[in-house]
Order: structure tokens, then C-alpha cells, then sequence
């Protein structure tokens, strides 16, 4: 209606227009929300559930794939020659450089209790030239190795630090010899070879045994050489016969023959009675104690002939012969056969 | 009945070879909720006689392992609606059973609730030969019960001999070496729509399980809620569920009938929704953590803030008091009440020994359901609680699930059902034996 007042018109500008508000907004619309995610699964991924829960296709896929693709990744990756050599050569490379660090280099050898002859010979027997790693050193085989050598009973084989091999031998102490056929064998006191010998006069201060399978008796023949005591200068040796039973061999050619079962105490007795009669100084040339019951001695020559002429019977010879006086009027050369006295 | 027999039958034999194998699957498909509970039976040497555990009706052999449930998707009433959807909550329910119990299940064992179950009483009558009963004479007489007429599209559910009798002696729960000239049995059958029940066989088999067994949901529930002398002495099981309401009656440790409303806990919610304007999630939290039945002057002035979500403010902060939602739910659960009391008439329960009823279900919640029931029902009403299995998870012991519970009990221990029974020699039609040779001929 401005412009039809016309007395206003000119002077004032007229009314301000009404306030008008903007009208109200719309309320914040909730935000769309997505599309709510249908939770149920779909028929495929239903179906794959359902496979997965059994029990051989869940450890097919658990353990059987992951193996199955290891291996090919390795089996591609390694069906190049270079990349196998290159593998090979850098863990080789990575091993020896462990293994031959300072901490573990073996540089001497150190040997305790060893005769000349063992050492040289245990020396020899290192399979490798030292200093070398230990881990080429096998501690359990080099001694398996040394202790096949007679000459040593023990040994005891540590990697000390500092890089020493110690080897603490035991060697085996000779006790006795043994003459076979071969030669001359010195034994310790179990029997066992501990080594050779030219001649008996290498080692005089020992017994000596004889015969075959003397060495596996050596044991009792050492109880019995202990036993002689008092006739010890005049034993010469044990002489084992049949690789059974054992004679005890003294000089002036008497010989004890012992039995197969409790020669010890046989010997003993032999021991007590000569003690007691000087049953071995007299002429006797065997005592044979073979069967329990029935010692038997025999009787040397000139003793029989004693006898002989004493009951006024002709003299015999060594052949057992009676000697003619005619041909030896001397009788001088004493010859008998045997005359057995029981005892 | 010849088919129903051979498909039961067939279904019995998948059961067995399910319990073999030692893990089913129980569903309970629902209106509201999708309930699933994977059984294992470990065999009677879990429990011996000397740790006090006895057999205990099957109930010491199973345990539950692994236990799902979803919201219902595609039900109505207690019937399947939309194929697609309801098999996509079955595939969720199933899926997440199964991550629970670390196994892969084949078997399911499932129950419905709805569609318009109709029970029967059927009488058999036959003469005895051998003046004795003989095993097979138990099937023959179930054989030789008169079947009416169903209607179009029916398919019997539950066929189970309830009582037998020999001349005179009747309340007989095991006939056979009884002596006598006539054995007479009473059989009841529920029957349900045959399409609802294709539906659901064809849901299950869409999510590739095999259906082992097809129980009435109010059945089940009944197992599961009335504790045994109800069960002996004559109780009703009221399961209260959200789209139908079962009724089922039991005596002497048998069901004797079963129905159900097309009424339930969704028509409160959608009665709430309608009443005071609000969206059906709303109107869902108001009935279950503010509903009631029974109003007290305290109610009119607790008042309850509506919430919602519609943009309204004003909408958005109505307040209401209890009182007026009491005023909305009574009406309609007053309703279903009247039409269980309906149910109960016609199944002529007043003249049972003992009227004892037992409300279960998700809609036995309701505070003061039991008062109002006690009012429309009788005086023996009480809310009952589904029985405890073993490995049951404490969020799965409300009444809701009581069918599916009663699912599990009825698998370790199923009723006889008629089709347990041998058929009666003579019943074997001609044709099997054409139909023999003709497989024979194709294969051979």
C-alpha cells in the first residue's frame, strides 16, 4: 500500500518490512544409516562353514595346504643348481665358521701315564692334524680306538679349555710271561697281551708261564706262583697241559702235577708237606696230584737204584733197563724204571 | 497312511543313524525366535548306577554342546511365510550352533508350532487268536484303528497309542503275554496342515540338513515343563508362545491332546504399537521390560518415557503411565486366555483328576500372568520353567525355550509312536513285491 499514500511519499521510506523468520528448519534428519547387514550368511559362505567343521577337510586346509605350499615355494626355489650350491656352500661356510672359533680349536695334546711307546702310538692315532676344531675331533671313537692297544687298560680322553686334549692313560703292568709257540708274550694279571718279548731275559724279575691257553688262565696261575713262597727260587715256571690243568715246573726237572679243579690247595699241600719233610729236596721227579684220591710221586733214578741195590736187584738205566754189570762194571750210568710208592 | 508310515519310518531310521553318530541338532522354529541346541549323546557310560544317576528318562546320555538362537524371520502364527527368509534365520541359527559347538551337524530334529494342529482319538479293536498277545498283535490293532477323515492336506504328526486295554482290563501301558480274547487300544493322533509341514522339510533341506524328526511344538514344551507326577496325574501345558499358543494335555504320561490359538505375544505387541503410536521395536521394549497384567495404584504413577526413533521430538518424548499399558495388554492376553480356556473345554479337561496348568513359553514372563490365569483358568495354575538338561547355558533356561528343550528330551527319549511298530505281515500291499521286481529289472 507504499504507493498509493501520497502524502508520504518522498519523506519516508516507508515501513520496514516485517520481520520474517526463516522458517524453522527440517530437524536433523537421522543419518541414513547403511543398509543393515543381512546377518545371515549366505549359502555359499553356509556351505563353506559347514565343509570347514569336518574334521578331515578342516585339517586338509589347516596343516596339509600351508605344508603343501611350503614345500613347493622351497621345491621351485631350490630346483635351480646355482641357488642349491650358493644354500649349501653359505651353511657350510656358516658351520666352519662356528666350529672353528678360538673356543673351540684344539691345539695340543696332552698325554698322562703313557710309556714312550703308547704315547707315539696315541699320537698316531688322532685322526686329524692339531690344531683342528673339535667338533672333528670324536672323542668317543678315538677312544674306542685307543683302547684297542693292549698296552693300555684306561683311558680317559677330555677337551680341557684352553684348547688341550688330555688323555689320562692307564696303562696294563705286566705280570707275568708267557712262552707259546709264537714266541714270548708279556701278560698283566688279568691275561691280557700287553706286548711282546724277544727273549725271556727282558723282563727276568717275572714269572713265566707256558703252554696254549696259558693266557687265559693267568689269573690262577698268578695265585699259584703267590702260593709257592718258599720254593719260589726254585720254580721255573707253570706250564699249562691241555689248555686244562696246570704243572708247576722247578728245577732239578721236578714237576708238580696239579689238577684241574682246587690246584691251589693242591699246591698248598705240596708246599706243607715239603715244609714239613722236604718232600722236594729229596729225589723225586713228579708229584702227581691229578686224581684227588691218589697222589702219586715218582721217584728219580739214583733213588731207585738205591733201593734196587739195597734189596740186591740189578741196577737200571734210563731206559728202565736192567744194566748188565758186564757192560758197564762202572755202574756208573743209573738207570731205572719206575717205582711207584703211594703215599 | 501307507506313505506317512514308510516317510515316518524313514525319518526314524535317520534319527538312529543321527544318534549312532552321536550329535543332532534340535530346532525349535518359533515366531519370534529361532532356537537351536546341538545335543551329544555320549551313550549311558558317562553316569553310572553308583553316582547316583539313574537312566532318568534318557535325560544323563546327552549333553548340550553348543546352543544358538536368532531372531525369526518370515514366521507368522507359527508357520512359515516367506520360504526365503525363514531359511536364511535357519541358516544363521544353525551356523552359529555349530561355531559354538565346534562340530559340523547333519541331523535336525525340529518342531512346529502352528499349523492348525487337529488331535484325534482313535479306538482299535481285535480279536486275539492265540487267546494271548503276541508282539505283532500290538501292531495289528494299532493297524485296525478306524481312521476318520482328516480333511484334504493333512499330515499326521504324532501317532501314539495312549492306552491299551485287554477284555475288561483297560489302563494297560504294555499289552503283550497279556491273556484274554480281545485287545482293544486308544490311539491319539495329531494331525497338522500338510503344506506347513512341506514347507518347513523343504527349509531344512535347502540348508542341507537332514530332517531326522518333526515333533508338535506344544508337545515338546509340554515334555519339558510339567514335571512327572503332572505329567501322570493329568496336567495342561499352556505355551505361550509369540504366534500361536499350544495347549497340550497330558495324563498318565501321555499327550491326549494338543491344539493350538493362532493367538500369541505379537498381537500384545502389535496392540501396543497401535494403541500408543509407536514403532513395533518400541512397542516390543515397553511390553517386555515395563508389561504387566494386574494394575496397582502404583502403576498410575510410574510413568514410562516412549522413546522411539521417529524424528519427532515430541513424538519422541511422550511419557505414558504403567497403568495405561497394563490397560492396552490385559484385553488381549485376557483373549488368549479365553481361547486356551476354550481349547480345554473342548478337549474336556474339567474332567480330569487333577486340572494342574502349566504356563510356559516366552508370554508366561508377563508379570501377573499367573494371577490373571489362576482367574480364567482354575485355580492349579503355576509358570513353569523348562526342565535342566546337562550343558545347558543359563540364557537358554527362560520358558521360551522350553519346546526346544522338550525337542532334546524327546529325542533321548522318544514315545512310541505307531509307526515304531511292526506293519502287520498281511498289510504288505501285492505291489511292493511288483515294485521289486521292476527294481530289480532296472537295475540288474
Amino acid at each position: 500500500m507504499q504507493g498509493l499514500n501520497p502524502f508520504t511519499r518522498g519523506q519516508e521510506p516507508g515501513r520496514p518490512a516485517p520481520v520474517r523468520h526463516a522458517p524453522m528448519r527440517p530437524a536433523p534428519q537421522a543419518k541414513a544409516a547403511a543398509p543393515r547387514r543381512d546377518p545371515a550368511p549366505s549359502r555359499l559362505a553356509y556351505r563353506l562353514n559347514r565343509m570347514m567343521l569336518r574334521p578331515l577337510i578342516r585339517r586338509l586346509v589347516r596343516i596339509g595346504l600351508p605344508a603343501f605350499l611350503a614345500a613347493m615355494v622351497a621345491g621351485i626355489w631350490l630346483s635351480d643348481d646355482t641357488r642349491r650350491a650358493n644354500l649349501s656352500s653359505s651353511i657350510d661356510g656358516l658351520v666352519d665358521r662356528v666350529q672353528h672359533r678360538e673356543a673351540f680349536m684344539v691345539h695340543g695334546m696332552e698325554i698322562e701315564g703313557a710309556s714312550e711307546v703308547v704315547d707315539k702310538g696315541l699320537r698316531a692315532m688322532l685322526p686329524v692334524d692339531l690344531p683342528a676344531s673339535s667338533f672333528e675331533i670324536d672323542l668317543e671313537k678315538l677312544r674306542e680306538r685307543v683302547l684297542k692297544l693292549d698296552a693300555v687298560e684306561a683311558v680317559e680322553l677330555r677337551i680341557q679349555p684352553g684348547g688341550i686334549l688330555s688323555a689320562v692313560v692307564t696303562e696294563r703292568v705286566p705280570a707275568v710271561l708267557w712262552r707259546h709257540a709264537r714266541g714270548i708274550e708279556l701278560l698283566d694279571k688279568t691275561g691280557h697281551r700287553v706286548a711282546s718279548a724277544t727273549s725271556r731275559d727282558v723282563r727276568s724279575d717275572l714269572p713265566i708261564i707256558a703252554g696254549e691257553g696259558a693266557n687265559r688262565a693267568a689269573t690262577e696261575a698268578l695265585a699259584l706262583i703267590d702260593a709257592a713262597g718258599p720254593i719260589l727260587p726254585r720254580l721255573r715256571g707253570l706250564e699249562r697241559v691241555g689248555e686244562r690243568r696246570w704243572d708247576v715246573v722247578l728245577d732239578r726237572g721236578q714237576r708238580i702235577k696239579l689238577p684241574e679243579d682246587g690246584a691251589l690247595r693242591a699246591f698248598e699241600n705240596v708246599i706243607a708237606t715239603d715244609r714239613a719233610n722236604d718232600m722236594l729236596k729229596r729225589d723225586i721227579t713228579v708229584i702227581d696230584l691229578r686224581e684227588q684220591s691218589r697222589p702219586v710221586v715218582q721217584i728219580g733214578l739214583d733213588a731207585q737204584n738205591a733201593i734196587r741195590r739195597a734189596r740186591g736187584q740189578q741196577e737200571i738205566g734210563p731206559d728202565g733197563k736192567p744194566i748188565d754189570p758186564a757192560t758197564d762194571p762202572a755202574g756208573k750210568n743209573k738207570t731205572g724204571s719206575s717205582a711207584k710208592k703211594t703215599g | 497312511m501307507r506313505d506317512l508310515y514308510q516317510g515316518q519310518r524313514a525319518m526314524r531310521n535317520m534319527r538312529r543313524q543321527a544318534m549312532q553318530r552321536g550329535v543332532i541338532a534340535v530346532l525349535d522354529i518359533g515366531t519370534s525366535k529361532i532356537a537351536c541346541l546341538v545335543l551329544q549323546f555320549d551313550g549311558p557310560g558317562q553316569f553310572r548306577e553308583t553316582d547316583g544317576v539313574g537312566p532318568m528318562a534318557g535325560q544323563s546320555n546327552f549333553r548340550v554342546i553348543g546352543t544358538a538362537h536368532t531372531r525369526s524371520r518370515g514366521m507368522r502364527f507359527g508357520e512359515i511365510d516367506n520360504m526365503a527368509e525363514t531359511e536364511r534365520a535357519i541358516r544363521t541359527v544353525i551356523q552359529s550352533a555349530q561355531k559354538v559347538a565346534g562340530v559340523r551337524v547333519d541331523h535336525v530334529i525340529a518342531c512346529v508350532s502352528g499349523a492348525r494342529p487337529a488331535s484325534y482319538g482313535l479306538a482299535g479293536e481285535i480279536r486275539l487268536n492265540a487267546g494271548k498277545v503276541a508282539a505283532d498283535d500290538v501292531a495289528r490293532v494299532l493297524a485296525a484303528c478306524d481312521v476318520p477323515d482328516f480333511g484334504r492336506g493333512r499330515e499326521v504328526l504324532h501317532a501314539q497309542p495312549v492306552n491299551f486295554a485287554v477284555d475288561g482290563r483297560s489302563g494297560l501301558s504294555d499289552p503283550r503275554e497279556h491273556t484274554g480274547e480281545k485287545l482293544a487300544v486308544d490311539m491319539h493322533v495329531l494331525t497338522i496342515d500338510g503344506d506347513a509341514a512341506g514347507n518347513l522339510v523343504h527349509c531344512i533341506r535347502r540348508c542341507d540338513m537332514e530332517l531326522a524328526g518333526v515333533a508338535s511344538a506344544s508337545y515338546a514344551s509340554g515334555l519339558a515343563a510339567l514335571v512327572e507326577d503332572e505329567q501322570e496325574l493329568g496336567a495342561a501345558c499352556v505355551d505361550l508362545g509369540s504366534g500361536a499358543t499350544g495347549v497340550s494335555v497330558f495324563i498318565k504320561k501321555h499327550m491326549i491332546f494338543a491344539d493350538a490359538v493362532r493367538f500369541g505375544g505379537d498381537l500384545i505387541t502389535m496392540d501396543i504399537a497401535k494403541g500408543l503410536r509407536v514403532s513395533h521395536a518400541v512397542a516390543e521394549r515397553l511390553k517386555t521390560l515395563h508389561g504387566g497384567v494386574e494394575a496397582t495404584g502404583r502403576d498410575d504413577r510410574e510413568m514410562i518415557e516412549l522413546g522411539g526413533e521417529t524424528g519427532d521430538w515430541e513424538t519422541d518424548r511422550r511419557s505414558i503411565s504403567r497403568s495405561d499399558l497394563i490397560g492396552i495388554m490385559r484385553p488381549r492376553v485376557e483373549e488368549i486366555l479365553e481361547k486356551v480356556a476354550e481349547l480345554l473345554d473342548a478337549a474336556g479337561f474339567e474332567f480330569m483328576p487333577s486340572r494342574q496348568i502349566v504356563l510356559t513359553g516366552g508370554g508366561s514372563q508377563i508379570p501377573g500372568l499367573d494371577v490373571l490365569a489362576a482367574r480364567m483358568l482354575g485355580q492349579n495354575v503355576r509358570i513353569g520353567r523348562p526342565l535342566r538338561i546337562q550343558g545347558l547355558p543359563h540364557n537358554a533356561t527362560a520358558p521360551g525355550f522350553s519346546s526346544a528343550i522338550g525337542l532334546a528330551l524327546l529325542t533321548a527319549h522318544p514315545q512310541d509312536e505307531w509307526w515304531d511298530f511292526e506293519m502287520p505281515a498281511e498289510a504288505y500291499p501285492a505291489r511292493s513285491l511288483k515294485r521289486a521286481y521292476r527294481w530289480f529289472k532296472s537295475n540288474w
